[in-house]
């Protein structure tokens, strides 16, 4: 069972009256890393300087072990930042910057015959040693002890700057954006360097990025995060296969999301058919968004579909292509890895597990960029049934079993 | 591109030759010549560098003072400079104005307001009189008299004339260029090394030992340069504020120009040996504090 270390109780922040975050509630746990995930400008800096003290919330209690921190200054709280841009001390070498904390010592209430007293409490100058060498081998820079900041190249630099913050032994460690100055080679290296690293000291890891591909591969619990507001919450899995509204659909990976109608459990309608879906609880006749995935898309000839499209363009993407095709004047993007020349009509198959129904929300409508209105949908037919056969034009196949 | 570089850079070295390298030069050759009434140049001598001997309390009270004058604008002027970089822009915009204000007016005008605050019925005199703080200094020191029926009260303090003027009235001119490099310097501080340093630990106090300070340094040093070196070569100051009691090297050196003791080649012999101590100074601090940043250019 793993322990609460920190919780945000209904954190709000204004900057000029300007709701930067709106009634924040969330929970860190012991040994997690945890990931803030959302489009730049959302707050997640903000949430992570109000965890590390820089500010202090509008409205809201941050509690660490459930003791109220919100007016403990920086220096006397056990977290540790790794800063967007390093901020490394550049009169100090290597060796010095990661020593910086461990030479300023920690104040500690210590009893003195019988009376409570703030004791300044020194760490010895060969503990010091041994534990920034330490340090710099789990981070890779062993022999750099003695080299200028300035001589260091970027992923370098990143290295000392978790180098110092984690030499100090934090229970969490906050890192924003720490991989985003990096090409991205060094990204993908940096990134399971991070996450051995974390697993190795056993702490909690506070993760902000805007790269969704970066949250999914390293975390364990990723927060969305959009307009101040958290969207969702849950595993790398969780998210991605479970979107809850459009916006997180839309910024984890890529989804076709259409307007739908939940018939009952299991059954909903779009593009005037009843498609067998795993999605249930919904009110009955409730609008709903439907998510497809452009890679859970099977394409099949065309007189095997459930739906039939046009092909309107194809880029090839190295694994798959990318396949607009239109379906009526709504495009979709369908990856495969068949090539399916431009003009070319084809049919689809989507299977119930393909099919993902999230409740409408202040994000319908806003993403999904491949599917367009048109007006041929206004003047297509009313609803066909599940087993019905095609809505115009001939169709042998195409039911949904 | 190399060719077009090095065409820009002739106005510079053009420059640099008539105005710098040139007048150097004369200065040198001055120094180690006796006079000539021709005009044409004199014998090689080291006459007048040993001849200097007899002003050795001329080079001590220049160095010392202006040494003074320039710790007085250091000790003053980082805390201001520190204040003002840490205010919003506003404040910090009328804050140069007010700190930029004096030099727009002229330097001997300047000194001259300070002879007629400072002298003996003076502005500050007649306040200190009126505040009854010269009676309290008289029936204090009655007191303390040898014998004290012999005392004669005082009507003023004396200021003018005192070394304190001098040195009152270089900090008054020169802690412009104090403030200026040590506040431009802390003003484009990045302050999320001030963050960092908070995160890691550092208190309020450490932060500002450990990370502002050492920081500041280029600024503090270009500040104790632009402050140091006009202060030992200053003349005006000086003769106006010290009476004729306190004089410096800039002064004995435009005695040697234009005074009845009309020597130019002393003068530029003082001025040469005036030049190398400065430079050495400069030299040695700049590279004491270069363990901590990098230097600083002269
Ligand atoms: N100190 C500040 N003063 C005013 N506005 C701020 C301040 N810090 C952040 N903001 C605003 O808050 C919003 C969220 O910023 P931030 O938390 O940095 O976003 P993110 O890190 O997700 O990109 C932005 O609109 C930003 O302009
Ligand atoms: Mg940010």
């Amino acid at each position: 069972m793993s322990k609460e270390l920190i919780r945000l109780v209904n954190c709000s922040m204004a900057f000029d009256g300007e709701l930067v975050l709106d009634n924040m509630n969330l929970y860190f746990n012991d040994s997690e890393f945890l990931t803030l995930l959302g489009p730049s400008g959302c707050g997640k800096t903000t949430t992570l300087r109000i965890i590390g003290g820089f500010i202090t919330p509008t409205s809201g209690e941050v509690l660490f072990d459930g003791v109220r921190m919100n007016d403990i200054p920086p220096h006397l709280r056990q977290v540790n930042t790794v800063f967007q841009r390093y901020a490394l001390f550049p009169h100090l070498n290597v060796f010095e910057n990661v020593a910086f904390g461990l030479r300023i010592g920690r104040t500690e209430e210590k009893e003195v015959n019988g009376k409570k007293k703030k004791v300044k409490v020194r760490i010895p100058q060969d503990e010091i040693r041994q534990r920034v060498l330490e340090m710099l081998e789990v981070v890779s820079l062993k022999g750099f002890e003695n080299r200028r900041i300035t001589e260091l190249s970027g992923g370098q630099q990143q290295r000392v700057a978790i180098a110092r913050a984690l030499v100090n032994r934090p229970k969490v460690l906050l890192l924003d954006e720490p991989l985003g100055a990096l090409d991205l080679r060094l990204r993908k290296d940096m990134q399971s360097e991070l996450k051995r690293i974390q697993q190795q000291m056993g702490i909690t890891f506070i993760y902000v990025t805007h790269d969704q591909e970066e949250a999914l591969a390293m975390s364990d619990t990723i927060v969305v995060m959009d307009q101040g507001k958290i969207q969702q919450i849950g595993t790398p899995e969780d998210i991605y296969n479970e979107p809850k509204n459009a916006f997180v659909a839309d910024f984890i990976g890529e989804s076709n999301i259409l307007d739908g109608i939940m018939h009952e459990d299991y059954v909903v309608e779009f593009f005037n058919r009843k498609f067998k879906c795993l999605d249930k609880g919904f009110a009955p006749m409730e609008p709903v968004d439907v998510v497809i995935r452009p890679e859970d898309i099977d394409i099949v000839p065309m007189e095997k579909g459930q739906l039939r499209g046009t092909v309107t363009s194809v880029t090839f993407k190295g694994v798959h292509y990318d396949t607009i095709v239109d379906f009526k004047g709504f495009k979709w993007l369908i990856q495969t890895t068949d090539y399916h020349p431009v003009g070319e009509t084809i049919g689809i198959i989507l299977n119930p597990d393909d099919i993902h129904i999230m409740h409408k929300s202040q994000y319908s409508g806003m993403f999904g960029d491949y599917s367009s209105y048109s007006e041929e949908y206004e003047e297509m037919d009313d609803v066909t049934m599940l087993d019905e056969e095609e809505e115009d034009g001939p169709r042998e196949d195409g039911h949904e079993e | 591109m190399k060719n077009k570089r090095s065409l820009f850079a002739v106005p510079y070295i053009v420059w640099m030759a008539f105005l710098v390298v040139i007048p150097i030069i004369i200065m040198v050759v001055y120094a180690f010549t006796t006079g000539a009434t021709d005009g044409s140049l004199g014998a090689f001598t080291l006459d007048n560098f040993t001849s200097m001997g007899s002003y050795t309390v001329v080079f001590t009270r220049s160095f010392k003072l202006a040494l003074i004058a320039t710790a007085v604008c250091l000790l003053i002027g980082y805390p201001i400079s520190y204040m003002i970089a840490k205010e919003g822009p506003r404040f910090q915009r009328v804050a140069m104005v007010l700190i930029m204000l004096p030099m727009w007016i002229n330097f001997l005008l300047r000194t001259y307001s300070w002879m007629s605050i400072l002298e003996n019925n003076g502005l500050l005199n007649q306040i200190f009189r009126s505040i009854g703080l010269i009676d309290l200094y008289n029936s204090i020191a009655i007191h303390f008299a040898a014998d004290p029926s012999a005392y004669q009260p005082i009507t003023y303090f004396q200021m003018m004339g005192t070394s304190g003027a001098v040195v009152l009235g270089m900090v008054y001119n020169y802690l412009p260029f104090m403030i200026l490099p040590i506040y431009s310097v802390i003003v484009k501080l990045d302050h999320s090394l001030v963050e960092a340093a908070h995160d890691l630990g550092a208190n309020n106090l450490c932060v500002f030992r450990k990370v502002i300070f050492p920081l500041s340094l280029p600024g503090v040093l270009s500040g104790i340069t632009m402050v140091f070196v006009p202060s030992v070569s200053t003349f005006a100051i000086s003769r106006l504020l010290g009476g004729g009691n306190q004089m410096l090297l800039g002064d004995l050196i435009e005695l040697q120009f234009t005074g009845g003791a009309y020597n130019p080649h002393l003068g530029a012999a003082i001025a040469m040996v005036m030049m190398v101590i400065v430079v050495v100074c400069m030299w040695v601090m700049n590279h004491f504090g270069e363990g901590e940043e990098q230097a600083v250019m002269l």
